[in-house]
Order: C-alpha cells, then structure tokens, then sequence
C-alpha cells in the first residue's frame, strides 16, 4: 500500500536523560501546535476506527485528531471533554500501545509507525489549559438527588463529574489531605505533574462538585450516615494496601513499600525535604523489586533523589513485563538496571538493623499459569547478593480496608474486593455502586474511569426509578 | 476548621489542648487516633484521641514535644487552626466487662490510657491502674484517671512520688497482695510497654499495648507503621494500634522507630533556627 503520509511518528520533544534525572519535572515536553498539526495529518479518519473500540472509555479519536488537523483546537477539546474528564491525565499514563495505538489501522502497516494519539490527547489538554477560552461550564441545577462518592482517584472524579453534568448534587469524600487518588500520591510528578491534576480536579469543582479531604468513610462518617443523607452511593476506595514478599528481613530499616517510597515522594513531597516536613531517606544503591508501572516509578525517583545505582529485579523476562513500554525505555535511558528473571529471597541487614544486600535467586519460565503467563521457577543454587542500602518491593496491592472493615453488609468476591455488576457498577446493598481498583484489583486510570462512567448513567437510573416508584 | 479552643502546659513540654474537629468527635472511641498537619508543608503525625465532647465537636490531644510538627503545635495559640486533622482512626480498644483490669501508664501514654480506664471502669470492671515516670512532675492526670479507677500506684524513677521504682515493681506488688487481673493494658514509652509486656507474660495476664510507630497516611496504604505481633506483619494504622503485648517483636520494633533520627534531627534545628531559638 502506498500512502502520502510518513511512515514514522513524528517524535516528541522530551528533556534529555541527564537532565532529566536531575529534576522532578516532566519528561516529557510534548508537541507544538505546528507539530501536532502535521502529527494529526498521519490519521487516516478510518471507517471503522479501531481506535475507538480500543479506548475503554471510547473517545472519538479521529474526530479530535481532524479538528485538531484542521487547526480548530477549542471544537478538538470539545470533543475529548464529551468523553473524559481528565484529558490531560489520560495523555501521560494510559497504556496506549495496548489500547488505541496498539490496534490503529496506520500502525498496521508493515513499516509504518501507529498516529501518537496520546501524546495528542495530552497535547491538546494542556493547550487548552493555557491558552483556551475559559468560559465557566454550565452547570445545571442539582436538583435530581444527593449522592456521596468515596475516595478522590481518577474512578470517582469520573462518576462525579458525570453525575454533576445530569444533574445532581455530589459530594465526594477523600480521607487525604489532597484530592486525586494515585494520581496525587502515587504516580511521580515527572510523569503526571501534580499541577495537572489540580487543574482537572478544578474542572470537576467547577461543574458543582463538592470535596471533602479528611475524611476516612467508615470512621470520620458512618455508613448509616450515608444511606441517610444519600440516595446513592459510589465507592472507589482503590487497591492500596501493599503487599509484602515476607522474606526474611522485611522489617530491616530501609525496607520500603513501594507506596509508603512513594507517598513520601508525591504526597509528602520528601524529595523537596527540609522545606517539607517530612523526610525520604537519601541513598546510594536502590534495589527494586517488581516490573509494573509502580516498579518503574519508584526506580526513577530513587535515580531522581540521587541515588548512585537503581537495580530492578523481576522474576520474569521483559517480555511479560507489565510496565508500559514507554517508562521502561525511559526507565533504561536514565540508568536504571534491570535483572530479568531474578527474586529476592532474604534481605540481608547489619548489626544496627539498616539493610545492607538482597539476596537473590535465578528463575526459569515454566508452565503457564491461571493468568496464562508462564509460571517464574527457581533454579537451585543460583543464589547471588546484590548490595543495597535501599529495598523498594513493588509486588501488587490488595484492597484498601479503611472502609471494608467498617462495612461488613457490603458483599466482597473472593479476593476481597467489592463484588459489583461489570456492567452497571451495582454492589450488594442495592444503594451501593463502585468500580475501579476496588472492584477489579490494580488496573489502570482509564479502566477505572470506564467503570466510572458506566457507574454514572446506573446512577441516574437508579435514583430516576427509585424516585418515581415514590420511594 | 480545626481550631484550636485551649491550651494548656501541664508538665514540661506536654502539652493539653482542645480542637475543634466534629467528625471526630462525633465518632472517636477510646483507643483511636487522629493524624494532623500543622502547616501545608506539614508532616502528618499521628496523636490519640484523649478526651472529646460530642455536643461541642471538640477533641483533646495530649502530647509531647519531640520533633519539628510537636515543636511547632507547641507554638500555635488559641485560634489559630491546624491545617489537617483525619479520624478517628485505628480499631477501637475492646472494652467489656472483664471482671478485674489492670491498667499502666507511662509518660504521655497516660494520655492514651485514660479514657480506656474510663471506658472499663463504666463497663463495670474492677480498675487498678499503675502509673510511672522518672520523676514527680512527669506523672500527669493523676486525679482523672484516679477518679475511675479503684485502687491508683504511683511509681517514680527517682522516689518523688509514690514508690521509688519502675512500674513493672507495681505489677510484682499487685500479684503478692494476690489481686487476679482478667485483662490489662499498657501504653508508655517503648521500653515501658516491653518491659511491662514480659512482666505480664510472667504472672501470665494478658496485656494490650498501644503501638506508636511512625505513620504516613494512617488508612493503611503505606505499610510503613508495619510491625510483626505473633510472628506476622500487621499495619498498627488499621488492624491496631492495639495488640497483644505477649507477641510483639519489640527489638525490630524500637528499631524501625529509629529510622529517621538523622533526618528528624536537622528538620527541629532548622525550625528552631528559624524561631529565633538557640
Ligand atoms: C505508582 C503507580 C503508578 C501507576 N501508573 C499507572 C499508569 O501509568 N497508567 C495507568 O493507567 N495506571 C497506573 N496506575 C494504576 C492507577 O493509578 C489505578 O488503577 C487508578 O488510580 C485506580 O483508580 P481508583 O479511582 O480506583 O482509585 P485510587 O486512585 O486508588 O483512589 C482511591 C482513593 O480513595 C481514598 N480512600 C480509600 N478509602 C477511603 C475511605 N474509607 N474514605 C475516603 N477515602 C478513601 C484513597 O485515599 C485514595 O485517594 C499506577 C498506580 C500506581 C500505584
Ligand atoms: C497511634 C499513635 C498515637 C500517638 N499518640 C500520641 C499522643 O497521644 N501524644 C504524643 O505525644 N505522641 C503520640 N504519638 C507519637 C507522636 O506521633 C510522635 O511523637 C510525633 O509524630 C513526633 O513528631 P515530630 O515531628 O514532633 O517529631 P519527629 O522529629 O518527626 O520525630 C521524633 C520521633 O518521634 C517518632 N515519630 C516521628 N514521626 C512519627 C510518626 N509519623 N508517627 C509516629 N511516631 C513518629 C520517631 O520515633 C521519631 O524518632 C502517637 C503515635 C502513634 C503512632
Ligand atoms: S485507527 Fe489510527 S488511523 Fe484509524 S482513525 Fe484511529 S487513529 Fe486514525
Ligand atoms: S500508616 Fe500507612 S499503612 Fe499505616
């Protein structure tokens, strides 16, 4: 097939990896408007539109791509806003390879590269925020009925937003001191720019949503008091509560979660310590454990508070990894080492109690597992010790138990997490909906606005009906 | 919000203030904490609920002065705010009718302590309580926790108030005369709790100890305030504070509490340095 457009993406200006290691900043420094004309152009506005289909909240992406083709970038915004509400954050850490541009028709093509859609969702997001027009949205009035969401991540500022648009009064509840979810304390500021997701927490405000920091659902308000004061509710609590290996010497200090690493980071802003209160510890060799995003993170900050080696062991190969790819390279760009196919089994600590080497062992790939991926083995005797004097394990979470615990007529599924309807968010009590992490265990920021946005219109119907059956 | 209605310096650098959060209040139950910042660019620390009063939506904190964020709530005035105050948190000391409970109290864990004494002494048990420091003046709400408790000793390092000792010499005492405790509590410096804990075990009574490790988010998403009770990892934030004193790990514990002295050191120079003092 012959076709008039270029073959390869056209690449996005990004701060060089010595730099970049130096600083917090975003990595990524995105497209101008003449580059993001001429990477829009690349879209061949196909029929059938794979792309969409490959969004789990279904974004119109040819039909932003040409407005923005066509220089009309207030009618592009436009567009995207319909279908999400956090544009600027879907841009930086959707897995886009796996979703839109993994499937689009231009990336098919032997030789040709997919259209970098996220990269022209995030652009135009932030060109919005700068230099769009800056009409207050209309809100309608409130009148439709009262509903409380609990927790503040991407899941629940979905559902709230959506419901404000029909309608109704939202209250949201978030136990921290800031609203966000991960992406506030666990996503790295160099990734996802903690102004940013200010700026689009101040876009839901602004439609009518309130939202309480401070308050723990199911201790500072009791769920009683919600069913009394609500006519629904949403929970999207989250999966955050980490996981441990339990090898020997979990408790050593400079053992870490990698979200108590992180929260300190991010929340607390450790990296900025003394100015802030409170402290991350300075270290020199970084040992993390884990391949997914959470991994990567927490090895790229480790680099960023300056330390001199940043080590990953994963117990698979980098084929399975479950990074998306994009980190990964910048992950290996910036210095940090990877070894493919290793666990730790014991941390090794000193007299006074401080780490000072993990042990690990080699693996092989067995048979496939339940997920379908081949089972990590051990090899016998493969032992070896990596010096370190700082463990950052990042092996999964399970589900958060703040409200759970306080909830026991809520019907959780086997793994612990709140058993909804995939289609409609409905928990058991009927009043009750909920989605993302929560619901699903640790997936991603789209899947839990997805779940948010089918949520919001079982909401409506819910309430709708319940209103005129006179109840 | 979260405005501070009184204060008061009890004994040196412990301080007994009343803040206005009605959340908390309208829920907390004894053995709960809170989490507060003082500042925006505040830590979060973690401070248990002493007293409240539903009506008025105020909580009483006791607490002493250790670091930077004490250092500096020490500093506020009446009427002046907190930035952030998050709870009740931790899971609720089991209060029931036991029969006969010992209680010990150390330090500004006396401050934790009294209103499970209350709660126990209302729940119709039998009170004895223990309380120690290293002199007089550090022994505070003697006459609250007298007040519900049947029989109060005193215990002083250096003789100044009641019987020159430790607290675990109350508790050999206590088990002479042939007083049978049902259930127990101590909550203290570490090294108290340890010391009580092993004594407990000893004179086989089961103890509850309050764990103060440090803490980040107090919702359990962190893990750092984790610590090993009967051999396994548990979140003191969410599944305690309180555990079973018989089964803590308190070498790893009183370690891990030491993890960031350096670091903790230099943020109280600098905000001394900052106020002008020494
Ligand atoms: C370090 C890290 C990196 C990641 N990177 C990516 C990425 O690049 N791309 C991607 O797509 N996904 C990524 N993810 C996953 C993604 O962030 C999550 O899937 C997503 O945030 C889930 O959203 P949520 O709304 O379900 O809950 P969360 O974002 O987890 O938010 C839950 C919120 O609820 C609050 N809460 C909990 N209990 C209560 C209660 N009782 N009362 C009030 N509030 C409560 C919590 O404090 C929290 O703020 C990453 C996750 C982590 C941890
Ligand atoms: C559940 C719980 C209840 C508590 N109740 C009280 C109370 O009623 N009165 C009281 O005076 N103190 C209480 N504490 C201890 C109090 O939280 C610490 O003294 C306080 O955090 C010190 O903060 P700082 O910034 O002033 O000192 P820092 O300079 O930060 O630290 C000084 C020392 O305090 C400890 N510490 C530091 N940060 C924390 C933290 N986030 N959590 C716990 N310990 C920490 C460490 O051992 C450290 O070495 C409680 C702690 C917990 C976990
Ligand atoms: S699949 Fe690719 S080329 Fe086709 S419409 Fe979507 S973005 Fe454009
Ligand atoms: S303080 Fe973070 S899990 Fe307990």
């Amino acid at each position: 097939m012959a076709l008039d457009i270029a073959p390869k993406r056209l690449p996005v200006p990004e701060q060089s990896a010595e730099e970049r290691i130096k600083n917090f900043n975003d990595v990524v420094i995105g497209y101008s408007i003449e580059e993001a004309v001429a990477e829009s152009a690349r879209c061949l506005q196909c029929k059938n539109a794979p792309c969409i289909k490959g969004c789990p909240v279904s974004i119109d992406i040819p039909g932003f791509l040409k407005a923005i083709k066509e220089k009309d970038l207030e009618k592009s915004w436009d567009i995207i806003s319909q279908y999400t509400n956090l544009p600027a954050v879907c841009g930086r850490v959707c897995p886009q390879e796996k979703q839109c541009e993994g499937v689009c028709t231009v990336g098919r093509i032997k030789g040709y590269e997919p259209v970098s859609i996220g990269k022209m969702e995030r652009f135009i997001a932030d060109w919005k925020a700068e230099h769009g027009s800056k009409v207050a949205p209309k809100v309608p009035e409130q009148t439709k009925g009262n509903v409380a969401v609990v927790g503040s991540g991407p899941s629940s500022l979905t559902v709230a937003g959506d419901l404000a648009k029909m309608g109704y009064k939202v209250t949201v509840y978030e136990a921290l001191h800031a609203a966000g979810g991960v992406l506030m304390y666990g996503i790295p500021e160099f990734r996802l720019p903690k102004a940013i997701v200010r700026r689009e927490i101040d876009n839901i405000k602004a439609l009518g949503v309130k939202i309480e920091t401070n308050v723990a659902v199911g201790r500072s308000v009791t769920i009683e008091e919600l069913q009394s004061h609500f006519d629904a509710v949403y929970i999207a609590t989250g999966a955050g509560t980490p996981h441990f290996m339990g090898v020997p010497g979990t408790s050593l200090n400079g053992v870490y979660s990698a979200s108590e690493y992180l929260t300190r980071i991010n929340l607390m802003h450790g990296y900025e310590f003394p100015k802030y209160d409170t402290p991350t510890k300075e270290s020199e060799k970084v040992v993390v454990v884990g391949g997914g995003n959470v991994a990567m993170d927490a090895a790229r900050s480790a680099l960023r508070l300056g330390a001199k080696s940043v080590q990953v062991v994963y117990r698979r190969s980098l084929e399975e990894l479950p990074a998306r790819i994009e980190e990964y390279h910048h992950a290996v760009e910036e210095g940090v080492i990877f070894n493919w196919l290793t666990n730790p089994v014991e941390y090794v600590g000193s007299e006074t109690g401080n780490i000072v080497g993990v042990k690990c062992i080699r693996m092989e790939l067995g048979e496939p597992d339940a997920s379908g991926r081949r089972r990590p083995q051990e090899i016998k005797g493969s032992e070896f010790t990596i010096e370190a004097d700082t463990i950052i394990e990042a092996i999964g979470q399970g589900p958060n138990k703040v409200l759970l615990s306080a909830f026991q007529e809520l019907k959780l599924n086997k793994k612990g997490y709140i058993d909804a309807d995939p289609e409609t968010g409905q928990a058991d009590p009927e009043w009750v909906f909920a989605g993302g992490d929560i619901v699903t265990g640790a997936a991603t920021v789209i899947l839990a606005m997805g779940a948010g946005k089918k949520a919001a219109e079982a909401i409506d119907k819910y309430i709708t009906e319940k209103k005129a059956a006179g109840k | 919000m979260y405005k501070i209605i009184s204060k008061k310096l009890v004994v040196p650098k412990e301080f007994d203030v009343w803040v206005e959060a009605p959340r908390v209040a309208r829920h907390v139950k004894p053995g709960q904490f809170v989490i507060i910042r003082t500042n925006p660019q505040g830590e979060r620390v973690p401070l248990t609920v002493a007293d409240y009063d539903r009506e008025k939506g105020l909580i009483r904190m006791i607490f002493q002065t250790v670091g930077k964020t004490t250092a500096e709530f020490a500093d506020m005035n009446v009427g002046d705010c907190l930035t952030d105050i998050l709870g009740p948190l931790g899971t609720p000391s089991e209060i029931k009718n036991y029969g006969t409970v010992l209680m010990v109290g150390g330090g500004v864990g006396i401050a934790a302590l009294f209103p499970i004494i209350r709660a126990l002494k209302e729940a119709g048990n039998k009170v004895y309580t223990i309380l120690g420091g290293r002199t007089k003046d550090l022994v505070i709400m003697k006459e609250e926790c007298e007040k519900y408790s049947d029989e109060l000793l005193i215990t002083t390092d250096d003789g100044s108030a009641g019987k020159k000792g430790v607290v675990t010499d109350a508790m050999v005492e206590l088990a002479e005369r042939g007083v049978k405790i049902d259930q127990s509590w101590a909550i203290g410096p570490s090294i108290m709790m340890k010391f009580a804990s092993l004594k407990a075990k000893e004179l086989d009574i089961p103890m509850f100890v309050s764990l103060n490790p440090i803490m980040i988010d107090g919702t359990g998403m962190c893990g750092g305030c984790r610590v090993t009770i009967h051999d396994q990892i548990r979140f003191a934030c969410v599944d305690g504070p309180e555990f079973d004193g018989w089964g803590v790990n308190w070498n790893e514990f009183m370690n891990r509490m030491r993890q960031y002295k350096d670091e903790e050191k230099m943020s109280l120079e600098k905000y001394k340095a900052e106020m002008g003092e020494e």
